[in-house]
């Protein structure tokens, strides 16, 4: 797979690093990781930056992941980006909101490597 | 389950989603086997210098916290094993692995009660270091408090519930 720069936000340094870390587990050797701690600082990276790949938390100080999905869009900030949560956040509930807002995958923490590979590799191949 | 949480509080109190909770939390972010014992509160680093404590706050339909409590050691454990990092204090990086540890043993343990993960949100988590402090709720609705360990490390995880819709 060709290089793929995918942005990260979780307000933990160490989830981030897990999230890297499976995700070059995956096989995404030329891999180019982006972080932001918040949804603010997400959206500051993805006015510098093109990504191929949006992991996000969605409990989050400052801006929540579901009101960073809802501003990508608004912003049209990266059409066509998959986006995946990654969040302890489970209930039906919140799983129906982070579609509505945008969301192409959810991952449930905790998470296993082969989960994140199994759920980034069948979005990177469809996008 | 219907609207109110506190018809099923034996659902919600039973002490068996606490432990399962705790062992899939270990099992998929340290790739550890962990498991329940009755050593006292003692064996979860009372007694160390420096205890390390994480709390993430429930609210909505149940009001309360999850609290995560080891001895410094094991909480750089913790830390390494999620990091691959080693650490010889208890830095930045290991308080943010432990807040989300307790996290993630927060979200598991709503997750498994129906009707409760929906209803019920997470704050983000605290980190408390220090010793000689003792968490106190007045007359909580229901409180597990139990002692866990992998390989030689022991630590504490306690729900505690003030209310319950």
């Amino acid at each position: 797979m060709s290089e793929v720069r995918a942005l990260i936000v979780d307000d933990s340094s160490v989830m981030r690093k897990i999230v890297e870390r499976a995700l070059r587990q995956a096989g995404l050797e030329s891999l180019v990781v982006f972080e932001a701690g918040n949804g603010n600082e997400g959206l500051d990276v993805l006015k510098a930056r093109a990504v191929d790949l949006i992991l996000s938390d969605i409990n989050m100080p400052a801006m929540d992941g579901l009101e960073f999905l809802r501003q990508i869009r608004l912003q049209k900030l990266a059409p066509d980006v998959p986006v995946v949560m990654i969040t302890t956040e489970t209930s039906a509930e919140h799983v129906r909101q982070a579609i509505e807002a945008g969301a192409q995958g959810y991952i449930r923490k905790p998470f296993t490597a082969e989960q994140v590979k199994e759920r980034v590799l069948s979005l990177l191949r469809v996008a | 389950m219907g609207s109110s949480l506190r018809e099923s509080v034996n659902l919600v109190s039973d002490p068996e989603n606490l432990d399962a909770s705790v062992e899939e939390v270990f099992r998929m972010m340290l790739g550890v086997e962990c498991e329940r014992t009755e050593q006292g509160r003692s064996a979860a680093g009372q007694a160390e210098l420096e205890s390390v404590t994480a709390v993430v706050g429930f609210g909505g339909m149940l009001s309360g916290a999850c609290v995560f409590r080891s001895g410094a050691s094991v909480a750089m454990k913790v830390a390494a094993k999620m990091t691959g990092m080693q650490f010889n204090e208890v830095d930045d990086t290991v308080k943010d692995g432990i807040g989300e540890i307790c996290n993630m043993l927060a979200g598991t343990w709503k997750g498994k009660v129906p009707g409760l993960a929906a209803h019920c949100g997470l704050s983000v988590p605290a980190i408390i270091t220090g010793r000689d402090y003792n968490l106190h709720v007045q007359a909580p609705e229901f409180q597990l408090e139990h002692t866990y360990k992998f390989d030689d490390a022991f630590f504490a995880v306690t729900i505690v519930c003030d209310s319950l819709q």
